[in-house]
């Protein structure tokens, strides 16, 4: 193992973890902002009871959120100081940016939500937790334009030994940027919909607080169908985009070898990328790479062998992750249908259908999850597509070095996760106050 | 005023706002397990940052991230020479962060007990190490022509670094025990004066070391000396020192703990200005420094991150003043009855 691997590893422990908790803070804010909102225009205290309930929740998931995204912004200077030197005239000012006009607002007035209850009048201390909603949102923007630029590079020159900023307005309205960050709020959104949805269904399964939970599963099945298909429209557009600006990506995402027109998919594949094909192929469905790629049965999609061996990315790993992805979110909008469908009187439905809703809380999960193992190890080889090598990024340190705080990672981060969805567990089964 | 020049300033004046602001949660960390006699007390002593812990720690984050924006070769060097420390000031940042969130979720003595242990060490250990890692820079580190530390944590444990160590431990300790003073009431206030009042001579003993220490033991001063105007800004330390003595001993523990922040403020910009032009001077050779002239973004980037701190820095301060002062009045029962409180 060296610094180059270890560093690798530590930056994708440390950002999966934190990706378990930063999906619900974006979607689960929002949810509670509308149960509050509904409580202001209705008056009706089991709204106001519900904000409390998945606040709760919201906010021992928070706590998660912001000690392991503390790490990160450290991260590309320890780990990562050539990639820091190199892009930090761009890289940087996105990071201090999102500090500056987004994530103060998000903490100062979480805080003031928390524990402002009896200090603000009620329709203020509604729009507290609109606030927090929409910073949690503007900061993953911020963040999400920082890695729109490792994946597509714009409005930037190479000159004294770095990229430096042509035009911020180039950066700042990067297309597959702000389609990414579509994807990724919307697959919240979608997440924060299923985990309520699932909550409730494990407390009507038992008959408790029905008109609650029954109301509570209303609002996350809305959000659970409404954003489980506008995640997936967004996907296909992210595929167009893909297709176009890192056509290496799009052949390891479907293990696809052979430049052609007309591109086929196989429903089953598994890529054997020593031998630059795959092992088992069969259930063909012609054209339909083409289509999904460039939304025109005859286009022409490069496959793996037209790019140099050191140019592909890791073609199993990519590939594996896209299916899992894609997958899941198949499955997350046929449970939304459901979800939907159960909504007016969920407490009547069969006990297998809330078990399933139950059991459908992690699948959104793994599904984000997936995806950014798509974006991230389908842009490898490089760091910033196409102008720096993951292997020219790391920073000179000594392998015992990052073996200690691999291991600190792994310890910490795990530990910390673990008690933390103890707790999440915990608070999800106790009856509302 | 160059660019190059108006950021180094606001880089250091970040840094000094975080000392600051997270200086006092730190400070209640570090004298709790001294200082609370039952579990009520430190509750009341956690619930004095309670509202605020999480918005003061979004400074580091954003000094980190200026860092980056404005002066990334110093970024990239600063945090990778000083790895190991770095990745332990992170880590104990982390437990202090869990510890106030999950103490109070599980019902067990045994529970709080570990949470305790967790947040005093998570408190101790960044004031230890942020004061260690500040006096080190302020003397410059051991780094050579690749920005590559020859040495390793134990370099860092110089008898500078030490005394740096130590005196921001017993800063915010001090720092600490005032916010404390002004967050509560009754007979706990009255303590946490005292507690303050024992603390402060051995600030100053280790105020005035660390000067002395400096003139002979860094460059420190080489600034000041060519510019002696520039003696007029060490009167704000040595002002807040005074004073925060005068204000604890009429009892007005909020201007005391202002006075305390100019103290720990001032005394940041003291080093910061003293290594002025450079941001992490190389103890080896002084072409090997990170500087504005070799570290910082462009002239463009720097221009837009001005235009963004200029927007928004003064949003964000009204915005925590506002909730700091909502929640503003001492903690009492009422508090913590709170089904949120910590």
């Amino acid at each position: 193992m060296d610094v180059l691997l270890l560093s690798r590893l530590q930056f994708a422990f440390a950002t999966f973890i934190h990706f378990i908790f930063v999906p619900l803070t974006l979607g689960l804010s929002f949810i509670v902002a509308v149960m509050e909102t509904k409580y202001v225009r209705t008056g009706d205290e089991t709204y106001k009871k519900m904000a409390k309930f998945w606040g709760k929740l919201f906010l021992i998931n928070f706590a998660l959120g912001v000690v392991t995204g503390l790490t990160l912004e450290f991260q590309f200077g320890t780990n990562w100081s050539r990639y820091s030197t190199f892009v930090g005239d761009i890289f940087g000012s996105l990071l201090a940016i999102e500090a500056t006009a987004a994530f103060f607002l998000e903490s100062t007035f979480v805080a003031v939500w928390v524990f402002g209850w009896k200090k603000l009048s009620p329709k203020f201390h509604a729009t507290c937790i609109w606030i927090v909603a929409f910073a949690a949102n503007l900061s993953a923007l911020w963040i999400i334009l920082a890695n729109g630029f490792m994946q597509h590079p714009v409005g930037y020159v190479i000159q004294n030994g770095r990229a430096e900023l042509a035009s911020f307005t180039d950066v700042i309205t990067n297309g597959y940027a702000w389609n990414e960050f579509f994807h990724t709020i919307t697959g919240s959104w979608a997440l924060a919909g299923f985990f309520v949805v699932g909550i409730s269904s494990w407390h009507l399964l038992r008959k408790q607080n029905i008109d609650f939970f029954t109301k509570s599963f209303r609002i996350g099945a809305a959000f659970a169908l409404i954003f489980a298909l506008v995640v997936a429209l967004v996907g296909h557009r992210q595929g167009n985009i893909v297709a176009e600006v890192q056509p290496a990506k799009l052949a390891a995402m479907e293990s696809h070898w052979e430049t052609q027109p007309n591109a086929p998919m196989y429903l089953v594949q598994v890529p054997d990328p020593e031998n630059e094909g795959n092992s088992i192929q069969f259930g063909k469905i012609p054209s339909i790479l083409s289509i999904m790629a460039f939304n025109n049965p005859s286009a022409v999609v490069k496959g793996l062998k037209d790019f140099p061996k050191q140019d592909r990315p890791p073609v199993t790993l990519t590939f594996s992750a896209f299916r899992l992805m894609v997958g899941l979110g198949t499955l997350m909008i046929i449970v939304g249908i459901l979800a939907f469908i159960a909504r007016h009187q969920p407490v009547e439905s069969s006990t297998k259908l809330l078990k399933l809703f139950v059991w459908c809380i992690p699948v959104p999960y793994l599904a984000l999850q997936a995806g950014w193992a798509v974006a991230e190890v389908g842009r490898q080889p490089w760091i910033v597509y196409g102008i720096m090598r993951t292997k020219d990024a790391v920073s000179p340190l000594a392998t015992s070095q990052v073996a200690i705080s691999l291991a600190a990672f792994f310890v910490v981060y795990i530990l910390l996760a673990a008690i933390d969805i103890f707790l999440l567990a915990k608070y999800a089964r106790k009856q509302p106050a | 005023m160059d660019l190059g020049t108006i950021w180094f300033i606001l880089w250091g004046v970040l840094w000094a706002v975080y000392f600051v602001l997270d200086g006092y949660d730190f400070g209640i960390g570090i004298i709790r397990p001294f200082f609370s006699k039952s579990d009520t007390e430190t509750r009341i002593m956690y619930n004095a940052m309670g509202p605020f812990w999480d918005g003061n720690e979004v400074w580091l984050i954003t000094a980190g991230g200026v860092t980056f924006a404005a002066f990334p070769k110093t970024y990239a060097i600063m945090f990778s020479s000083l790895y190991t420390p770095l990745m332990l000031l992170l880590f104990s940042l982390i437990l202090r962060g869990v510890t106030l969130e999950f103490r109070s979720k599980v019902d067990s003595a045994g529970w709080r007990k570990l949470w305790d242990v967790c947040n005093f060490l998570g408190s101790f250990l960044p004031a230890l190490l942020l004061g260690v890692a500040f006096a080190n820079i302020f003397m410059g580190i051991p780094i050579n022509q690749e920005g590559i530390l020859q040495g390793n944590l134990f370099t860092l444990l110089n008898p500078y670094g030490l005394a740096g160590g130590l005196l921001f431990v017993f800063l915010f300790a001090h720092h600490g025990a005032l916010w404390l003073a002004q967050k509560s009431e009754g007979e706990i206030r009255e303590r946490a004066l005292k507690t303050a009042g024992k603390l402060w001579p051995v600030v100053a003993v280790l105020v005035v070391l660390f000067l002395v220490m400096s003139w002979f033991m860094t460059q420190l001063f080489s600034n000041y000396l060519v510019h002696p105007a520039l003696f007029i800004l060490l009167l704000v330390p040595v002002a807040g020192l005074l004073l925060t003595c005068k204000y604890r001993r009429q009892g007005r523990p909020l201007a005391a703990w202002v006075s305390s922040a100019l103290l720990i403020g001032g005394a940041a910009l003291f080093g910061v200005f003293g290594i002025f032009p450079a941001l992490l001077p190389s103890s080896l050779n002084p072409a090997w420094s990170l500087t504005i002239e070799n570290s910082s973004s462009t002239p463009l980037t720097l221009s837009i991150m001005l235009g963004v701190a200029l927007v928004f820095v003064p949003i964000v301060i009204i915005y925590q003043v506002w909730a700091m002062h909502l929640f503003r009045h001492p903690v009492n029962q009422e508090d913590l009855d709170y089904d949120e409180a910590y």
